[in-house]
């Protein structure tokens, strides 16, 4: 067992866990944050995602003694950002969820793509948000939802 | 899934059953309260962030004093739409105010069984079809009593009041809120017949609905079953033998009892054989610990099933005859045809897991005289008499409460509740201690009950109008529900009617036409995946039509018209509405596009399916899919339009290369999302319009038919630009 001191979301956190235990279960089991999800442990479905240091991470095999000082950023937060608050709102107006279980990833991935993409294209798109997995299929909506947040972001900005 | 269960008369208990579950809606329960204060029924419900429930269950709807109206829906919510879909059909009958609607997942109680099934599921595509007028009914029933109650309380007749936004209206413009009403609206006797809207009163039924789950599933705060976290709560992981129904002869625990946090480790009982249960105060160390056992497994008298082994022996059965599923006709016709005018054809489709995103789970609480269950569950009451049965309980003395599910596909809705009756072995050794048990990914791929591996063989005579006039078709596949309890319903004859659907009750006319089936039976548990046997059935159906169409030089949507039988209304009326919607693009597609077309029934809702496909990196690139679909009225066709959407990528699963579980000596060769890859955002259809047929038909179902109908029209669209038919799945190479 080590302890770890943590930014998440703006906020300070303190851990004590195995140096082993990957950031997922971290933020699952220690600070109660469920919002990101356990899908595959073997980062294969993307619905671990979170932003460590500002880059989308598989938050299921990142060891929490390799996180050091870097920011952590997980969906319970992202309405904090203008980018994330835009893609949440595109996504429940575009009535993208299903089952909902991998949106809280997919909604990471988006997020990070138009926080470097302003406007992305199909295969902008097909590139950031390939290795987030959705049994239901809801990818002809998550296309639509991340072209409605980027105009949306567009229309702020001008 | 379990289509054929609908086709089957019910037996008397069950038609009883459901009288009952009528006669105590009727009864005045309808409409209850929450009279006592919320601190009380606080401490009566354990999981401290979920919103109060009524127990016993015996509600449908609830009228909070602040407005708020609650409707217990009575199935799992899994992604088909259920959990918005039959509170809105209850709200528009009550005229509630959708604002203000809640809807909650009801816990497992006979009042919530499935009106036609008699068990509490999620099956056969029946939330909406089945529950539709039960919804209705209970919407009616309560709004009749508020306005009676409202009459009352104005001394004038129920017939001059009015409804809506949750206001009953009175002759001299007095008003009243349901809330206001609702304690004496519950002393009112619920009426035995209420008269139902026309399809003209709708307010909410026809009307893209958006999803009332939709915002807490973008913000995280959603909690599915495996986010549960009671006081005190373990977590519990078990090790699986390594050929189904094998047993644990020896097991070496030391270096996982030393990790910390690891409090048990013991054998346990399996649905099938044994396996050791690891329990630690996380999972994490759970993980650890089960990857330290050093066990010796006992694997005689298990059948170690071979993949390989399997298609010899498959495809020396089908080239024999079967059990008779079907027959019309002289079966030996198709030997009087000339040869040139005969094709003879093979499919093989293999294992394939359902995967759903959210690892199966399942949450129990033992305190010896009663039990706590937490588990997103297709089957409710089924996993509770199996964790009663575990726990030496009786069902009503075990709470199940109903978790939203990440996804589920069949895989949630097993006879043998193997999940609740390895949480159920667990929980009854930390007797008063929550044990969440998580399945690992790994535990999901390896772990059997899958979609059944299948050879379908098909000889097929042409007539002179290019019309085929024989059909010949051995299927080869396990039962599904042979030795469950689902057998007797689902087994007629030696048929397990999951297998030959949609082949064996084709609406294809064929004046010579049989089907007949082999089941082997295999040392690997099976299951229904989402459309059942419809996924490799319209597979062969419809790439083997397609193939006559472009031997007859015809249209394949005109073929299609002219083969089907006149009476097979819901597919023609979708075959004419994509002739209609594809006219504009499908024969001006860009060179190295092709079309492709497909058109299938299942669960009495007709889809006929268009893609424009490519190629890229030797991959099917779909760049659009138009569907047509007959449902009969769609209840929201904002979630009809949603489930095809995404329906679709579902069933591409089977196409992708490595869309496949394999078995060598006994064990399955993939054990994660490396191995076994369903598709991702580039394998599914770019962009999908969904056009739905007007009708005010009874509703059908819309989470399966989707899936049937998209991997033949893709192959349909291969065979055209490459000239090659693709009969063995999953599609490794073009």
């Amino acid at each position: 067992m080590a302890t770890y001191q943590l930014n998440v979301n703006g906020q300070r956190r303190e851990v004590n866990v195995d140096p082993s235990t990957p950031l997922l279960w971290v933020l699952r089991e220690d600070l109660k944050m469920t919002g990101t999800k356990f899908g595959c442990g073997i980062s294969a479905c993307g619905a671990c995602t979170i932003h460590v240091g500002g880059i989308a991470t598989r938050s299921c095999i990142v060891p929490i003694s390799h996180i050091g000082d870097r920011p952590i950023v997980t969906i319970e937060g992202i309405a904090q950002d203008s980018v994330g608050q835009a893609v949440q709102n595109a996504w429940v107006e575009r009535d993208v969820v299903q089952c909902g279980y991998c949106q809280s990833g997919q909604i990471m991935s988006a997020v990070a793509l138009l926080q470097s993409t302003t406007k992305p294209t199909d295969q902008n798109i097909e590139e950031s948000m390939g290795g987030n997995l959705c049994r239901c299929g809801t990818y002809p909506r998550i296309r639509e939802a991340i072209k409605t947040a980027a105009m949306q972001l567009a229309k702020g900005g001008e | 899934m379990i289509s054929a269960i609908k086709s089957v008369e019910l037996p008397e208990v069950n038609r009883r059953g459901f009288l009952r579950i009528s006669f105590a809606a009727g009864t005045g329960l309808l409409v209850s309260l929450y009279l006592r204060p919320r601190s009380m029924l606080a401490q009566e419900t354990p999981m401290p962030q979920a919103p109060p429930k009524v127990y016993p269950p015996d509600a449908f709807v609830n009228i909070r004093p602040d407005g708020k109206i609650v409707i217990q829906v009575n199935r799992l919510e899994f992604g088909q739409g259920v959990h918005t879909g039959l509170p809105l059909v209850l709200a528009d009958e009550m005229d509630a105010d959708w604002a203000n609607v809640i809807a909650e997942l009801a816990p497992a109680a006979d009042v919530y069984k499935d009106p036609l099934f008699g068990i509490q599921m999620v099956g056969g595509s029946g939330s909406i079809a089945h529950s539709f007028k039960q919804y209705r009914e209970l919407g009616a029933k309560t709004r009749a009593m508020l306005v009676a109650a409202a009459a009352d309380r104005w001394q004038t007749t129920p017939d001059k009041c009015r409804t809506e936004a949750s206001v009953v209206h009175g002759p001299s413009g007095q008003s009243a809120t349901y809330a206001e009403l609702a304690s004496e609206a519950a002393r009112k006797p619920a009426p035995a017949n209420v008269t139902l809207k026309t399809p003209a009163e709708f307010r909410l039924v026809g009307k893209r609905i958006k999803r009332l789950d939709s915002p807490a599933k973008c913000n995280g705060s959603l909690k599915f079953g495996l986010d549960l976290d009671l006081p005190g709560m373990k977590v519990a992981v078990v090790a699986h033998p390594p050929v189904f129904g094998a047993r644990v002869k020896s097991v070496d625990d030391a270096e996982a009892r030393a990790i910390e946090g690891v409090t048990n480790v013991f054998e346990i009982p399996l649905a099938k054989g044994t396996g050791v249960a690891v329990v630690a105060d996380k999972f994490w160390p759970a993980k650890q610990a089960r990857s330290s056992l050093k066990i010796e497994w006992d694997l005689s008298g298990v059948e170690a099933a071979d993949t390989t082994e399997l298609w010899t022996r498959y495809r020396q059965l089908g080239r024999t005859p079967g059990t008779v599923a079907a027959t019309r006709g002289d079966e030996r016709a198709i030997e009087r045809v000339a040869a040139k005018d005969r094709i003879l054809v093979e499919y093989q489709f293999p294992f394939l897991a359902h995967s759903p995103m959210e690892p199966l789970n399942t949450t129990v609480r033992f305190f010896g005289d009663r039990a706590e269950v937490w588990a997103g569950s297709q089957f409710q009451t089924v996993d509770q008499m199996a964790v009663a049965e575990v726990l030496g309980l009786k069902p009503e003395q075990v709470t199940f409460h109903t978790e939203m599910a990440g996804g589920g596909f069949g895989r949630r809705a097993v006879a043998d509740s193997h999940v609740q009756r390895e949480a159920a072995a667990i929980a009854k050794r930390l007797r008063g201690t929550p044990v969440k048990l998580v399945w690992t990914r790994e535990d999901d791929v390896q772990g059997g009950y899958y979609r059944p591996m299948h050879f379908h063989r098909v000889e097929i005579g042409v007539g002179p109008d290019g019309l085929p006039v024989a059909w010949r078709h051995v299927i080869v596949g396990q039962s599904i529900t042979a030795g469950t309890v689902f057998e007797s319903f689902v087994v007629k004859n030696g048929v397990d009617s999951t297998a030959v659907e949609g082949a064996a009750d084709t609406h294809y006319n064929v004046p010579n036409f049989h089907v007949s089936v082999h089941h082997p039976k295999i040392n690997v548990p099976v299951l229904w995946w989402r459309s059942v046997g419809h996924t490799h059935t319209a597979f062969v159906m419809e790439t083997l039509v397609d193939e006559l169409a472009a031997r007859a030089r015809m249209d394949p949507i005109e073929y299609r018209r002219q083969l089907l039988k006149p009476d097979a209304k819901k597919p023609l009326r979708t075959l004419d509405l994509l002739d209609k919607e594809t006219a504009s693009w499908r024969n001006k597609l860009p060179r190295g596009h092709a079309l492709g077309i497909s058109c299938h029934e299942c669960f009495d809702t007709g889809v006929a399916c268009a893609v424009d496909v490519s190629i890229e990196n030797n991959r099917p690139k779909i760049h659009r899919a138009t569907i047509a679909v007959d449902c009969g009225l769609a209840v929201n066709p904002l979630s009809v339009e949603s489930q095809f959407q995404a329906g679709l990528s579902f069933g591409l699963t089977q196409l992708m290369a490595k869309g496949a579980i394999t078995l060598k000596d006994g064990r399955v060769e993939q054990r994660n999302f490396d191995g076994y890859v369903p598709p991702y955002i580039i394998d599914a259809p770019v962009a999908v319009d969904v056009h739905i047929v007007p009708s005010t038909e009874a509703p059908t179902g819309c989470g399966e038919p989707p899936v049937p109908v998209i991997s033949p029209a893709v192959v349909n669209a291969l065979a055209r630009l490459t000239g090659k038919r693709y009969r063995t799945l999953p599609l490794t190479s073009l």
